[in-house]
């Protein structure tokens, strides 16, 4: 039925002032009175056959529309007519005429049942204008708040682009800064790489002065006691009482090998010990100290030094996804554990030799080293805050580019998260990203939904929000949730349920959705019949 | 529900998670006992036929006027056993045998038959040194009992209609004392003296040589580490019974398998042992949740059954022989002559107990059915409503999901009574108590429903979670009414709500407080329509022996061992008197069991169980509902859908087609399926289900009417073609449709992607007529039936008259004084006749009161007449008959209503292309003497 015949009609009646009965079959509605004419043949409204008036509502059903039976349930298809002065008409299936169930508030589908009906007609007209009216509010208030949202998120949007445009500026500048102090940086690090290899080099030719120093002082203190008659020459014999000396290591120093290590000769001088000395100072050992053993390198395994990653980019989107996975099973904790191990770092391995310190650098190197370091801080400080410009860019950039509505109504939603505490969990959604669950009494976190898609119907999509690929559940799919938006002045999860294993729904009010009321809205009572 | 959901259950051991994480698409067979893993059966079945060491005492006969008693004697041990033969009222014999002198007294299974079987004099007709020859009474029936070695054969005339013992399988493990050195099974040599405190081992070693490994079972018996002892050592029966002329034995439910039994050679016998098996498979012989020992035997002359009352674990084996080979019939060769016709064999063995076998001798199938009924009772007379639709699943989530679901059937005009509510209801699983969140105002729920005349199931488990907040285990516990383990302390076991205790039903003090636990004030939040469901009872011990009760607990005096397959039948008795009582006596209990033996019938509904979402358990749906009406269950269902997994749409909706012409109609789902409430799946398809309720709806009459001559006779509602046409060998293993009652024949589409079926049609010089279009076709013929997805073949049989309710409403109590319209097919001599039933549909009045309608309605010589059956009987009933379908009629030229003396005119219509006569609104009431005269 249309609004417009409604309209008419009860134009119609108010203008005579009181209330007419106006004479129809039982069930048939104002509209179809035209077809049931009392003493005329009536023909089914499907047109498929005509019979006598007197089996209109005879309680038998002749049409196989139904239609010559609207107001018993004889016919299996037919329908039902409710007036409800008072409230609104509704048709009914015949099925429900005297079945013992009030379903009209007028009472008028139970004449013939016993069932004890009351009017209830003029309370529900009441309450559905009550609530109507407190719709209306609701929209109109929610509406003007959309409106406000609208106008921030213009606001907001403009801001944020006109933020990303300055700061495309800014990076551009910084672009440049970062390139003109990697230069600087080369430029100062080169005579600082000349300055300390200089010293380096200075360093290794002092040290290599000292050792050979150092080994002619033990080669002469070796001559001395291998010399044991003190005749200036070592012989072979001499020799022989060092055992450790022994080339091939089978413990015992032959004459023969005795002889190899002096170079074929029975005896040598102190000159020609210099010879021989490179062939046996690794073994030597000196009579006067302790034997010591050899010098084995064995640096603490595997020292454990974490790698401090103080320059590591920031990933703000991928700190997401971390928090994320910590969501999930403890499993995935630990192989995260696993991942961020700090690699082993070996210490360097420190020769023997260099028990002495390098030598501090002069003035001039590290005048240099500092210059170079001072470049090298400047431009990593520079580079940084590219990257943070970056990063800062590519947010606002993706907040830009989400769908938050026609008017981008939803866009205050982003970086909100909301909650419901029910009588055992607690629920959080947070639009535009996910959807989880939290057990009140401890417990781990279940990601019900990351953000999926508008999912409404055609004609307005807005009005269903689907976050999908949850935690999995047994035997079954990833957990996902439907939130089904509605217009409120507030926005707050109102409920949430699980109507199907692991698909849940939440329902969630917000201005975003209120639409303009319409002047029809604001009077119910155009909705009463007779 | 069976075991799963590993999710929920976070109460449950790790141990558990293993157990069944690994079945989770299949049952794990590991999990439950061959005839091998069970030492009872392995030592039975390693038996050889044809060497039975017992002998009949002769000289120890005694006949009373109806009771003969002769010992029988095991030459191997010389134990002396008690024959008892009863010849019993209706055509029936009854066979007991225990031990003369037991140590202690064996179980006798109490509760299953309703009263004291009568008898009828036995009288001796000649007896010899070989064997006596006793008086069956009528029909030159005659009862031999052969003395070495004993049998017993049933004759007619020159017929041997059975045989006992014939195989020599006959093998009665006696009470003993334990010696650890020497145990034997009794087939098996050893030689003990009567007296169990005198036993002298002659030590004679098993013919096998296997008595060692045997041993091991006799007093312990260990099964997946689970031990069972057995203080009583070694207890089993077994008997063997040969059925010459028998080609098809039916039966002994629970099986998920075919109609006619099949043989049990090579592989494992036929198991009854009431389990929970999570997704059972098909097609093979291991138990289920419920077990009822009868079997039935047919063959064109004759059908006969053997009830074998014995509650403990039982297989049977059935092997086929038409060579004759057994030692069946030397003394009889002189009356068989060659004896080279088919035979059928069958041993049970049962674990403990007696011999206590009921022969139903027929020789018609309905002579069979109230034989039975006889002794166990006919199937309780249901509430109307029950007949409905049902929608459950696991679960309904709250109040606000019941009450949206309850508007989405008002919503697309789809009819059902009652909406159901699983475990997920209670507190904490806690039973009889409501979850204080998801279903705080379960009155205001239920009151609810009932504005809609629509109704509720709750479910009702007997594991009660030990819990000493919890009122219901409190009152057990002091009122010591648990299961008892070996050792005197309660028993208790993992499930729902982990760990529970388990009540002892088979305590008739305890069962009576159960039963008042029903009443509204002890079942806080309930109401006259809410009903009850008994999931679990069989029973179901997540962490116990093959998912049950160890068999060493202790039921009072008796272990768990003897009783364990009436346990679940306990439940459900014990919960249908609750009910009854709550409402003073007055009302018609609902109670669904998933467990269930022999009498269940008598306390209401039973369903197949935890199946699957898959084709082939849409079609063993049938046999499982066939096998259990033949044994005395009608009131039988499957999970309309498939409980696990996901229907397609498409076997959703032929299951809904199916079910719609089952007697229990229920759709059921598991917790982590997708919902699947019937408007889920398009318009197309919510019409098409909306069909199938619908035509169910309308043919709520006739089902009331065949669940009445149920209750009255034991007939079956849902039967096998061959119960009507028992000389047509072509039924004999058709299982893929079958009737209702007598006059409707369902051939439902089963298979995927059909695009046509093949049904047979019985009765050489028959027709039937498609209730859909009104075509008649013959019988005794297959008939292709193009199918689409709408189809849903029936036939009704010319001959018959089916009282309808066209009027198709929100509810079955919606309908209750609706009009009837009487669909009279008429036979090829134009003949047909059916019955009309009314009664309140909720209360005892037609019992207690004679409350009730009854009519014949009879075509012939062109008049229908509607004549009372029970001129004594009293109800009135607003409904009235507005239209009356005459398929393959003639035109007539006036037809008059007779009523009162009185000659009215009524309008018809004629379709001559279908030979559909239609007679207008005679409007007589569906109680009044009437003739409808056709000129």
């Amino acid at each position: 039925m249309t609004c417009l015949h409604l309209l008419l009609t009860l134009g119609f009646a108010v203008s005579l002032g009181t209330p007419v009965e106006i004479q129809r079959p039982r069930g048939v509605p104002l509209t179809k009175k035209q077809f049931y004419e009392e003493n005329k043949p009536f023909t089914c409204l499907d047109g498929s056959r005509t019979i006598p008036f007197d089996r209109v509502n005879d309680d038998y059903c002749d049409c196989k529309d139904g239609s010559d039976e609207p107001g018993t349930a004889a016919c299996p298809n037919g329908s039902f007519h409710c007036t409800n002065a008072g409230y609104r008409p509704m048709f009914i299936p015949s099925s429900r005429i005297n079945d013992g169930i009030c379903d009209c508030c007028d009472t008028t589908d139970e004449y013939n049942s016993g069932a004890k009906c009351e009017n209830t007609c003029k309370e529900l007209g009441r309450k559905e204008r009550e609530v109507l009216h407190k719709m209306a509010e609701i929209t109109k208030e929610g509406f003007l708040l959309k409106r406000q949202l609208i106008e921030e998120a213009k606001k907001g949007h403009q801001e944020k682009q006109s933020k990303v445009t300055d700061m495309q500026e800014n990076k551009k500048q910084l672009d440049e800064k970062v390139e003109a102090l990697r230069t600087v940086k080369e430029t100062a690090e080169q005579p600082e790489k000349e300055a300390k290899e200089r010293h380096l080099k200075a360093w290794e030719e002092q040290k290599a002065a000292i050792r050979l120093e150092k080994d002619k002082a033990k080669m002469a203190e070796a001559f001395l006691e291998l010399d044991d008659d003190a005749d200036g020459f070592v012989s072979v014999s001499e020799l022989q009482s060092h055992a450790e000396l022994d080339p091939d290591a089978d413990g015992t120093l032959t004459e023969i090998e005795a002889q190899g290590l002096l170079g074929g000769a029975e005896q040598v001088d102190t000159s020609t010990f210099e010879s021989v000395w490179p062939k046996i100072k690794d073994k030597y050992h000196s009579e006067s100290q302790p034997e010591e053993p050899a010098p084995v390198e064995t640096p603490p395994d595997e020292v454990k030094e974490p790698v401090v990653d103080n320059d590591s980019e920031p990933y703000p989107e991928d700190d997401i996804s971390e928090e994320e996975d910590e969501d999930d099973e403890d499993e995935d904790d630990y192989h995260e554990d696993d991942d961020k191990a700090p690699p082993t770092v070996k210490t360097p391995e420190k020769s023997d030799e260099d028990d002495e310190a390098m030598p501090p650098y002069d003035a001039d190197t590290q005048a240099l080293i500092d210059a170079a370091q001072k470049a090298r801080d400047d431009f990593e400080e520079a580079e940084k805050a590219l990257r943070e410009m970056d990063d800062q860019i590519r947010n606002i950039e993706k907040e830009l580019s989400f769908d938050f509505g026609p008017d981008a109504e939803f866009t205050y939603l982003y970086n909100q998260c909301y909650e419901l505490t029910t009588s055992e969990y607690i629920y959080r959604l947070c639009p535009f990203n996910r959807v989880s669950q939290k057990p009140k009494f401890g417990g781990s976190e279940t990601n019900l939904g990351t953000w999926g898609s508008w999912s409404g119907p055609e004609n307005n999509k807005y009005l269903l929000m689907k976050y999908e690929h949850g935690t999995g559940c047994w035997q079954g799919p990833n957990r996902s949730t439907t939130v089904k938006l509605t217009c409120g002045k507030e926005t707050v999860v109102t409920s949430t349920s699980e109507p199907s294993r692991c698909e849940y729904l939440m329902e969630f009010t917000t201005p975003a959705v209120c639409q303009e009321p319409s002047n029809a809205d604001l009077s119910p009572h155009d909705h009463e019949e007779l | 529900m069976a075991v799963n959901s590993i999710e929920r259950m976070g109460l449950l051991s790790v141990f558990f998670v293993c157990l069944f994480f690994n079945s989770a698409f299949a049952v794990d067979r590991g999990n439950f006992k061959t005839c091998d893993q069970s030492a009872f059966c392995k030592r039975q079945r390693a038996l050889k036929p044809g060497q039975s060491p017992y002998r009949a005492l002769l000289e120890t006969l005694e006949l009373s006027d109806s009771r003969l008693t002769l010992q029988l004697i095991n030459d191997n041990n010389k134990v002396h056993l008690l024959l008892e033969l009863y010849r019993l009222q209706g055509n029936m014999t009854r066979v007991k045998i225990n031990e003369l002198k037991p140590l202690k007294p064996r179980f006798e299974v109490p509760d299953v038959l309703i009263a004291e079987p009568p008898t009828e004099p036995l009288s001796v007709l000649s007896k010899d040194d070989n064997g006596i020859v006793l008086s069956l009474g009528a029909e030159s029936q005659r009862l031999i009992v052969s003395a070495r070695p004993f049998r017993l054969d049933i004759m007619e005339g020159p017929e041997v209609l059975l045989s006992l013992n014939s195989r020599g399988l006959l093998a009665f493990e006696h009470l003993r004392l334990r010696k650890d050195t020497q145990a034997q099974p009794d087939g098996a040599e050893v030689k003990e003296s009567v007296d169990g405190d005198q036993q002298q081992d002659e030590g004679q070693k098993d013919d096998d040589g296997e008595s060692n490994k045997e041993e091991d079972g006799l007093w312990e018996e260990t099964f997946k580490s689970h031990t069972d002892t057995k203080p009583n050592g070694p207890t089993s029966i077994s008997l063997d019974f040969s059925l010459p002329g028998v080609e098809h034995v039916y039966g002994i439910p629970e099986h998920g398998d075919d109609l006619k039994l099949k043989t049990t050679d090579g592989g494992d016998p036929y198991r009854l042992y009431n389990l929970d098996v999570f997704q059972y498979e098909l097609y093979n012989p291991m138990a289920l949740y419920g077990s009822i020992p009868v079997m039935l035997a047919h063959n064109t002359q004759r059908t006969m059954g053997i009830f074998w009352l014995n509650a403990a674990e039982t297989w049977v084996d059935i092997s086929s022989n038409t060579a004759g080979k057994t030692v069946f019939g030397k003394m009889l060769d002189f009356v068989q002559g060659s004896s080279e016709k088919p035979q059928t064999d069958v041993r049970w063995i049962s674990e403990s107990g007696i011999i206590d076998v009921f022969i139903m001798l027929g020789p018609k199938p309905s002579d069979v059915f109230s034989q039975y009924a006889s002794l166990t009772g006919t199937q309780s007379f249901p509430p109307l409503a029950s007949l409905g639709y049902h929608q459950c699943r696991w679960n309904y989530n709250d109040q606000e999901d019941v009450k949206s679901v309850d508007q989405g059937f008002d919503q697309h005009d789809i009819p059902y009574d009652f909406i159901w509510l699983d475990i997920e209801h209670a507190d904490g699983k806690r039973y009889f108590t409501w979850d204080p969140h998801k279903f705080s105002e379960p009155k205001e729920m239920l009151q609810g429903l009932m504005d809609k005349r629509r109704k509720m199931v709750a479910i009702v488990d007997p594991h009660i979670k030990v819990d000493s907040g919890y009122k219901i285990h409190n009152e057990i516990t002091s009122k010591d009414f648990y299961v008892k383990n070996k050792d005197g302390r309660n028993y208790e076991g993992w499930c729902w709500p982990g760990n529970s205790g388990y009540p002892d039903f088979t305590n008739p003090e305890m069962r009576a407080w159960w039963a008042s636990m029903f009443t509204y004030d002890q079942y806080e939040g309930s109401m006259e329509n809410l009903f009850t469901w008994n999931d679990m009872n069989e029973p179901s011990v997540f962490n116990g022996p093959e998912v049950t009760m160890h068999k060493d607990a202790l039921h009072g005096n008796w272990e768990h061992r003897d009783i364990h397959n009436i346990y679940g039948l306990y439940v459900q008795m014990a919960t249908a008197e609750g009910q009854i009582q709550r409402s003073g006596g007055v009302e018609r209990p609902f109670v669904l069991t998933r467990a269930f033996f022999a009498g269940s019938q008598r306390f209401g509904a039973v369903w197949t169980g935890d199946n699957a979402a898959e084709w082939d358990h849409l079609k063993i749906s049938i046999p499982m509902c066939l096998s259990l009406g033949l044994v005395g269950v009608s009131f039988c269902g499957a999970d309309v859908g498939g409980f696990f997994k996901n229907p397609s749409t498409e076997l959703l909706v032929r299951w809904y087609q199916t079910g719609a012409y089952q007697p229990f109609f229920r759709a059921h789902a598991h917790l982590d399926t997708p919902r699947r409430e019937p408007w889920l799946f398009g318009p197309e398809n919510t019409a098409l289900i909306r069909e199938a309720i619908r035509q169910r709806y309308a043919l709520l009459p006739y089902w009331y009417q065949l669940f009445f001559q149920a209750y009255r006779t034991g007939t079956p509602v849902m039967r096998p073609l061959w119960v009507d046409y028992p000389k047509d060998t072509a039924t004999f293993t058709i299982d893929d449709e079958f009737l209702i009652g007598s006059d409707l024949l369902v051939h439902p589409v089963t298979e995927e992607g059909s695009r046509g079926v093949t049904a047979y049609l019985p009765g050489a010089g028959e027709v039937w007529y498609d209730v859909h279009t009104f075509q008649k076709h013959n019988g005794a013929q297959n008939l292709y039936i193009p199918v689409t997805l709408s189809s849903i073949p029936v036939f009704q049989r010319g001959g018959s008259i089916i009282p309808r309710k066209d009027r198709v409403r929100r509810s079955s109590a919606c309908m209750e004084n609706d009009p009837y319209t009487l669909y009279v097919a008429l036979s090829p001599k134009k003949f047909a006749e059916g019955k009309l039933y009314i009664d309140d549909g909720h209360t005892f009045n037609y019992d207690r009161k004679k409350e009730f309608i009854h009519r014949s309605l009879t075509f012939a010589n062109n008049a229908l007449t509607s004549s009372n059956l029970c001129p004594e009987c009293n109800f009135l009933t607003s409904s009235w008959i507005e239209k009356v379908l005459i398929l393959g009629a003639s035109k007539p030229s006036k037809v008059l209503l007779k009523m009162d003396g009185k000659e009215t005119p009524v309008d018809f219509e004629f379709d001559s292309f279908m030979s559909v006569l239609t007679l207008r609104k005679p409007g007589m009431n569906a109680g009044d003497d009437w003739t409808l005269l056709l000129q």
